[in-house]
Formats: structure tokens, sequence, C-alpha cells
């Protein structure tokens, strides 16, 4: 069979970076090829100039970009040859762009209907056939109410909502490629899963090409039927989804599966295996394999020469010296037999209880309101829950922004005021301001943050950092202090010599695991850790999961864990707590959490979730509407809102009862838990095949 | 390496071409005041009747005022009083300002309320009005004007300061530091205090060029600092009269005016480029 000649045809492509009078290389022989109705996904870490590649694409390079070689072909006319006003006609109307962030993209000064009539009057509409057909647009992207939407500014619509007008503004022109940079990176999870239906079921109604640029490998195992993997600004790898999956040709591919958490999978039984180092640096490009310094299969041929671009079988391109061998099976990028991370004895003693704690967050009220001593209204962030952890064990709490899960961990640590009921630690009870807490409370609990960037203070050296809590908490001088830090720096596994550095002068994952030494320095019985991973790289994740699991069993110190991502907390905690508004939905053993029944909050969150596997074979629940205001919370159940098993008034009006079911869940529903086993089946099954969703 | 990072700054500061003559000129003035006295060939009120409204020569650079007062030695010894009035006000302010500024972003609730009321109801009036009822009440002196300088100041940096602060109180640094129980104090001095200082720094050397700016004005007008000194604004206002005659008694204090506050502001610049640079690395 003939192949159809390609839509979008790169071939060669160099690109480089102007900085300081140096040309800095960020893409290096980039060839790629978009057949019509193909969608092709563009995986990459942070770094490996995904980005870069959608924006010479779409001619929207930053002004210190040059193309330095290469061509760039959209149906056979050379892209990079035309000039601004030609370039006028094919933007819109050949090629359409949909950038990461919506908020900064659309015009926060302009009604989202005259945004889209604009674009539609550009491409030759009249004014009344452009309002119509804008109209019909926001319908198409699933908007409710899309004369209401027309008619609003940007700021009065949510992400996912501003996110659709975005896809509805990229479609306005009937653009035969897509370019997507990571268009769900900032939403939620279920609303991430219904704008991925929009984008498939649009794109395949309209047979349009698409690239899509994440670093997320779950979306693409869901969207496309190619892979391209770039790493440091080349092409590693470069074959149909199922193969790239199945049986990746490169190491650095095999790499980036093991580093991600598949649903399901714990530390005691399959342990993740990230990737050591860091990408390397723009300037130091060896003229050899830029992955062999990481690579576990390295040979003497990969520092010396740099491998070309091969294709193993038509279909597929690899750029490694040893394909071959990984293709016969001979060797493998597997790093060996990781140890699995034992789980922690069983529990000794209880190490924090939470009893009906209640955060409010206080909002200004009018002057006169407070004159007649109307009470204040107040962001109900959480809402009565008591919860427990025990020495040795993880607490994960799941949730999607707005659910309380911060404010949660923040109260219980100080830097938020709970507004009432207990926290106690070691059956002490905590005060609920910082201030009133003794060292030795604060020196039991300690955490770490989401941010590395923010975590270090950039002026302090990596000695600094860590003697304080030394200091301070564990009443050491300066200099007994001092002593510990190679200690502290050799348990995150880093080199001594780090002690001097500032944190400018280390990576991310390094930054982190400094903040993790420095939680771990005052010997602390429960760590907070907020979203420890999420601002991370995935190669650089799994090392930092792995960090925390072991430390926490060589210390038998408890942990709360934050995440959004079920699949991080389903692989760390022993008790998963699943949070919606304020409060716990279902609380459940963490190796039960994947099994039906479920609450149908849960069911619907695990199958939003785009499982890093395209055998995995996903339920398919959407959430319908907008999260409730936490000022004005819906009465009874705090889902029923927007519960897909919604049953009537009992929902709407009445709390409901906790229940159990046989696995060890409780599930705060109405529903009585036969009705949900026999109601639910399982979400994810493995057959083996490509994934349809059910 | 602290010291490494110190000069890598001041190295940027002589990248930009305007930023390096800034810092010059800046420099030059700065030697000015010190070496004042060795510069300057005649005592500031000696007289030299014989040579009295005379122009600018060999003899006297700058020529001599109608009183007979050699005007480069007054511009060069007025250096140093205006080093002294404007810098010193300066720094005082700054360093109220600053401690104000990162307790009432730090603290915030009713502290925060209050104070920043106030200082608004100070930054509701003209600076020069403020200056002007503040000297009313003080009577015109050196003192006072010290005191002018300071007064109008601390506000405006406060409410610099405190914006910063607000901004890097909830940087997860800071909220780690609170955590490991650190001291308030060291939180605001060693932990937030550094990330104000390249905002502080551009703020100051701004609040000095205006300061001076200030000082002059108020000298101009009288109501600084009083006859005989050397102040350059007084000396403007001094050869005022006599302008057709002697306009180099005016031209060049005036232009010693310009010249400092014009390379103050580019200092500024400059360090603002040097700081940023140094934040995004």
């Amino acid at each position: 069979m003939l192949s159809p000649s390609p839509l979008l045809n790169i071939e060669g492509l160099n690109v480089a970076y102007r900085v300081a009078g140096q040309d800095l290389p960020v893409l290096r022989e980039i060839s790629l090829e978009v057949l019509p109705g193909q969608t092709v996904g563009l995986v990459g870490e942070s770094g490996s100039g995904k980005s870069t590649l959608a924006l010479t694409v779409m001619r929207q390079l930053a002004a210190n970009g040059v193309v330095t070689g290469g061509r760039v072909e959209f149906d056979g006319k050379g892209l990079l040859e035309l000039t601004e006003n030609e370039m006028r006609v094919v933007w819109g109307r050949e090629l359409a762009f949909v950038p990461q962030n919506p908020a900064t993209a659309l015009n926060p000064a302009m009604r989202v209907g005259e945004q889209l009539a604009e674009a539609l009057r550009l491409y030759g509409a009249g004014r009344a056939a452009a309002e119509a057909r804008s109209r019909e647009l926001l319908e198409q992207v699933r908007l409710a109410e899309p004369r209401r939407v027309a008619r609003s500014y940007p700021h009065q619509l949510s992400g996912g909502m501003q996110q659709r007008v975005m896809i509805a503004l990229a479609l306005s022109g009937q653009p035969r490629l897509l370019v997507l940079d990571e268009p769900t990176t900032a939403l939620d999870v279920t609303t991430e899963a219904s704008v991925l239906d929009l984008l498939r079921e649009q794109v395949g109604q309209r047979e349009s090409s698409v690239l899509y640029v994440t670093h997320n490998l779950g979306v693409v195992a869901t969207l496309s039927d190619r892979v391209a993997v770039l790493y440091a600004g080349e092409l590693a790898e470069d074959a149909p989804t199922e193969d790239l999956f199945r049986q990746p040709l490169h190491p650095y591919t095999r790499g980036l599966l093991d580093s991600v958490p598949r649903l399901g999978q714990r530390k005691e039984q399959r342990p993740l295996q990230g990737i050591p180092g860091q990408v390397p640096r723009l300037r130091d490009f060896p003229n050899a394999c830029v992955f062999a310094p990481r690579c576990p299969l390295a040979i003497e041929l990969c520092w010396k020469e740099r491998p070309l671009l091969d294709a193993p079988t038509p279909e597929r391109r690899v750029r490694c010296h040893r394909w071959p061998e990984i293709m016969a099976g001979e060797v493998s990028a597997h790093r060996g037999e990781v140890k699995p991370i034992q789980r922690a004895k069983q529990e000794v003693r209880r190490v924090l209880n939470v009893e009906d704690l209640k955060v409010d967050y206080p909002l200004p009220s009018p002057f006169l309101q407070t004159l007649v001593c109307k009470s204040p209204r107040a962001v109900h962030a959480v809402r009565e829950v008591s919860v427990g952890v025990s020495s040795g064990q993880t607490l994960g709490v799941v949730g999607e922004s707005g659910s309380g899960k911060s404010s949660l961990a923040r109260s219980v640590i100080g830097l938020a005021e709970r507004s009432s009921g207990r926290v106690e630690l070691l059956g002490i009870e905590l005060p609920a301001r910082l201030s009133r807490r003794s060292r030795e409370m604060l020196s039991h609990l300690q955490m770490v943050f989401q941010n590395p960037e923010e975590a270090l203070n950039p002026y302090l050296t990596v000695a600094e950092s860590l003697t304080r809590p030394l200091i301070r908490l564990r009443g050491l001088s300066t200099n007994e202090a001092r002593q510990q830090v190679p200690d502290l720096l050799a348990a995150v596994r880093l080199p001594a010599d780090y002690a001097q550095r500032f944190p400018g002068q280390l990576s991310g994952g390094e930054k982190q695991r400094v903040a993790i030494a420095r939680a771990f320095a005052s010997g602390p019985e429960l760590l907070l850790a907020d979203e420890p991973v999420s601002a991370l790289d995935v190669s650089v994740q799994a090392n930092i999961l792995n960090l925390l699991a072991e430390l926490q069993v060589e210390r038998q110190t408890a942990m709360l864990l934050i995440a959004h991502d079920i699949a991080v907390v389903g692989y760390l905690a022993d008790q998963i707590v699943v949070m919606y508004l304020g409060e716990f939905m279902q609380v459940s053993p963490a190796e039960a959490i994947f099994d039906a029944p479920y609450h149908p909050y849960t069911e619907a969150l695990l199958s939003s979730v785009p499982p890093p596997d395209p055998f995995v074979e996903q339920k398919k629940i959407r959430l319908e509407g907008e999260l409730p205001s936490a000022i004005d919370l819906p009465g009874g159940c705090p889902f029923h809102t927007r519960c897909p098993r919604f049953l009537g008034d009992i929902c709407a009006q009445q709390t409901p009862p906790w229940r159990e079911t046989g696995d060890g869940k409780r599930i705060f529903c109405h529903i009585p838990v036969e009705e949900l086993v026999q109601a639910q089946e399982p979400v994810l099954r493995f057959d083996g095949k490509r994934r349809t969703q059910r | 390496m602290r010291g490494q990072r110190f000069f890598a700054c001041a190295a940027r500061l002589f990248r930009h071409p305007m930023h390096a003559v800034g810092t010059l000129v800046f420099v030059m003035f700065l030697f000015m005041a010190i070496l004042g006295s060795l510069l300057a060939p005649y005592e500031a009120n000696e007289q030299i009747v014989a040579d009295a409204r005379q122009g600018p020569s060999f003899v006297h650079w700058f020529g001599v005022d109608h009183l007979g007062r050699d005007v480069f030695s007054r511009v060069v010894l007025g250096t140093a009083d205006i080093f002294a009035l404007a810098g010193t006000g300066t720094l005082l302010a700054v360093a109220i300002g600053t401690s104000l500024g990162l307790l009432s972003g730090y603290r915030g609730g009713w502290f925060d309320e209050i104070l920043m009321r106030f200082f608004d109801s100070l930054l509701a009036m003209p600076a020069m009005l403020l200056a002007l009822m503040l000297l009313g009440t003080l009577g015109p002196s050196r003192r006072s004007v010290f005191l002018v300088i300071v007064v109008v100041y601390i506000p405006i940096v406060a409410r610099v300061v405190r914006s910063v602060v607000l901004s890097v109180k909830t940087r997860a640094y800071v909220e780690a530091a609170r955590v490991q129980g650190e001291s308030p104090a060291r939180i605001l001095f060693r932990e937030i205090l550094p990330a104000v200082l390249p905002t502080l720094a551009v703020e100051a050397a701004l609040r000095f060029s205006y300061a001076i700016f200030l000082a002059s004005s108020l000298g101009f007008l009288g109501v600084g600092v009083q006859p005989p000194s050397p102040d350059w604004g007084l000396m403007v206002n001094e050869a005022r009269d006599s302008v057709s005659q002697t306009p180099w008694a005016l031209y060049f204090p005036a232009g010693a005016i310009s010249l400092l506050v014009i390379s103050v502001n580019l200092l500024a610049d400059g360090l603002k480029q040097a700081f940023q640079v140094e934040i995004e690395y």
C-alpha cells in the first residue's frame, strides 16, 4: 500500500536560540511526518525542545530563535520560506495553535463571542453569519449555554471552559493541522478528560491532523496514532503508539515508561525506576549519543559516535546504536532488578489524630455588614473531617484543585489556622497557631513543599539551609550541626560537596532532595508532603517518590501525602482518602482503591486519568458542570450537583451516611453498598488490545 | 563565593555604556565629596573682592560670583554637603522605611492596615507641600531639611518594601522557616530581606536622587539650608538676581544638580538590570 504524502513534513530541522551572541542549539536534525488525519504525539521532558518544535512549525519562534538548517513542508510547500503576509493566509485556515494557558491567550478585554466572530470575519464571513457560526462553534465544543458564554469575558469562565473556547477558536478556520502545546496540563483530571474527549471527537469528524505536544505519556497513549519522543533536542524515537508502548527501542523511552506509575502500581510490588542524572544543558552537546551519560546500556561506541536515525521497520525510527540488540531481546534497558520497597511494619502507634477539623478562610466583609454584626462569609476549605496516621504509614489524600487537600495539610502543620476541631500529635493536642507550638511539636512535624524552585532560600547555601532545623529544633551548636550535613546529604543520595552550593546551582530534582533532607533533619514523626513531585519531570519524579518511601521505611516516619495524581498516591500510600469540596468522599486501603465498589466521585476520577498504557481498557464516566463554589456550598451530599449516580431529593437534602464495604473501604454515599456493587464494574481492565473507551 | 557574586554584579553595571557613564560620574562626585577641601582652591566663603564677577578662567574655572567667591570651590565643597544631607537623610529613611515595610507586610492585620492608611494620607500630599508645611513648623535649617527628607521618604520606601514582602512571604522557603520555628526577626532579615534587597537598592538610589532634588529645591526657595552655606540650590537662588552679569554663578551649580541627579538615576537603572540578571540565573 502506498502511504499518502505527508501533510506536515519536517526534515533535518535545526533550531538555535541566540543568547549573548552565542547560538545555543535547541533542536538538532529533527525529522518528522504527520499524515493527513493522523494524530502525532510529541513527548519530552522540560528542555527537550518540544515546545520550540511546535512554535517553529507555527512560525511563532521567539525573537532570538533562528532556524539554522532543515525544512518544514506543509502540503508540499516550504513553510519557513513564507513571508509574514503569506503566513496570514496559512494561520487559522491551514494551521491552528492551541497554547497551554488559555487565560493568557484570550483577550481579557473582549467578549468571547466577539473574539470568535472576529476570527470568522477574518476568514471571510459576514457579520451576521460570523455571529451565528460562533454560537454554533461554542455549542460544538460542548459549552452549556453557548449564548451566555458568548457574552462572557474570559475571566468569567473556568479554565476548562476557556480551553474549550480556545479549541473553538482554533477550529473556526477549519484548519488542516492543529498544533496543541500541552492544552490540558493546567486543567484538573476530570476536566482534562472531557477536553480530550472533545478533541478526539472534533478531530475525528473533520479528519484534521494533529501535532500534540505534551509531557504526559497517558495523554499520548489515549489520543495519538504515532508517538515521537524528544530528548535534549533530538528525536530519540518515533513509532506507532502500540509499538512504542509494547516494545520501546530507545533506552530513554524505556526509562520514561518505567518512571511513570501506572494506576494500581505499588511500591512493594513493582517499584518505579527513574532515570539517573539530568537532561544535558544546551551548551555542552557532545559529539556522541546525548543520552549516553544516563543510559544503562551505554557502551564505548555510544561515547564516541553520534548514532544515526535508523529505521528498524518501515514504520519506526530510532536514534540508538544498540536498537538491533534491544529489538532482538538480547539486552534490555530495564534497570536490573530494583528491590521492592517494603511496606512499613504493622501499625506501631498512632502519630496523628485529626478530629472534626474545619478550616474556613473568612472573606473581607463590607463595612456595613460588620456594623450590623452579620457573620462574615467564608470559603469553607475543609469541613469537619477526621482521620489518623500511624507511624511508618502513609496516608494519601487525593483531590482536584479546590478540594481542600492542601488546606488540610496546612492546618495540620499550622500554616493555616483551623477554625475548629482537634489535631493531636502523639496524643498531645496541637494549638491551631504555629507560634503557640513548642519546639518539640515543631520538630516532630515537618513538610516538603510543592515547588522545589521556591523551597530553598536562594541566598543561603545548601549547608546553611540544612543546619537551621538542627540548630533551632534539635538544639545543636552551629559546629555540631555542620558535621551532620554530609550525613543528611548522603541520606538523600547527594554528594557531600553540594553543601557549599547555592540553590541556583542545583537542578529541580536536586533542590527537592535538599528540601527532603531538611524536612527529615529534625527527626520528624510525621512528614507532610504537599504535591512533592508535581513540579518535576517524570524521570526525576520516580526517584523522588522512591527516596521518600525508602527514608520513611528507614525512619518509621508517618507521612501525609497530598497529590492530585491518583497514580502517585496509589503507588506510595497505604491508605487513601478522596476529597471533594472539603469533605472526604471515600477512605480506603490503597490496594483496594482501584477495585469496585467505589464512591461515584472516585469512579469518575479513576475513569478520567489517562493511563500511560494504550492496552488498558477504561470505562468512560464524565462529570457534568463546574465545581460548586466553596462559599455557598450545596446542601446534602456535596457531590450531588455533578454526580452521575444522583438518586434524587435525598442526595440534595440529606447528609449521606458512611457505608462500609467488604474490602475495607468506607464510602460517603446514599447508595447502599450492595447496589453500588451491582451497578459498578471495574473502571480499568487490561486485555492487551488497544484501548477503546467503554 | 558571595564575593564572586558581588563582582559579577558590579561588572554587569558596566555592560551598558549609559550605566557605565552614570556610575563613573557618580563616583567622581563621590570623590569630590570626600576630598572636597583638598580639591577646592579657595575656602567656600573666601571673598576675592578684586576678582568679583570674573568669568571662567584658568584661575577661577567656574568664574567668580558677585560677592567675589570662587564658584568652582563652592560647587566642590557643596558636594560634601549635599551628600551628607541627602545621603544620610535617604539612608535613615530607607532604614526606617524598610523595617516598617518588612513588619507591616509580614504581620499584616490591623497593624498593616493602620500604618498603610497613615502613609496613604501622607502620600496624598505633594512632597513639596508636605516639606514646606514641615519647614514652616520646624523653621528653616539644615536639620529640618534632613528631617523633611526622612519623613517624606519613609512612606514611599515602606510601601515598596511591603509590596515585595507580600509576594515573598508566601514562598515555600519562608514557610519552611516558620515551620522550623525560626524567630520572626530571623525570618524578616535572613529569609525575606535578601529577596527585597535588589528592589530596595534601586529604590534607595532613586530616593537619593530625589532627595538631592528636594534639598536643592528647598535651598533655592530659601526655606532650606541657610546662607552662607555652599548649598547648590541656595547658590542658584543667590545668583538669580545677577544672572545677566554672572550667569556662571547660576549655571554651574544648577548643572551640578542635574548631572548628579542624572548620574544617580542611571546608576539606579544599571543596578536594576544587574540585579535582574542575578535573579534570573
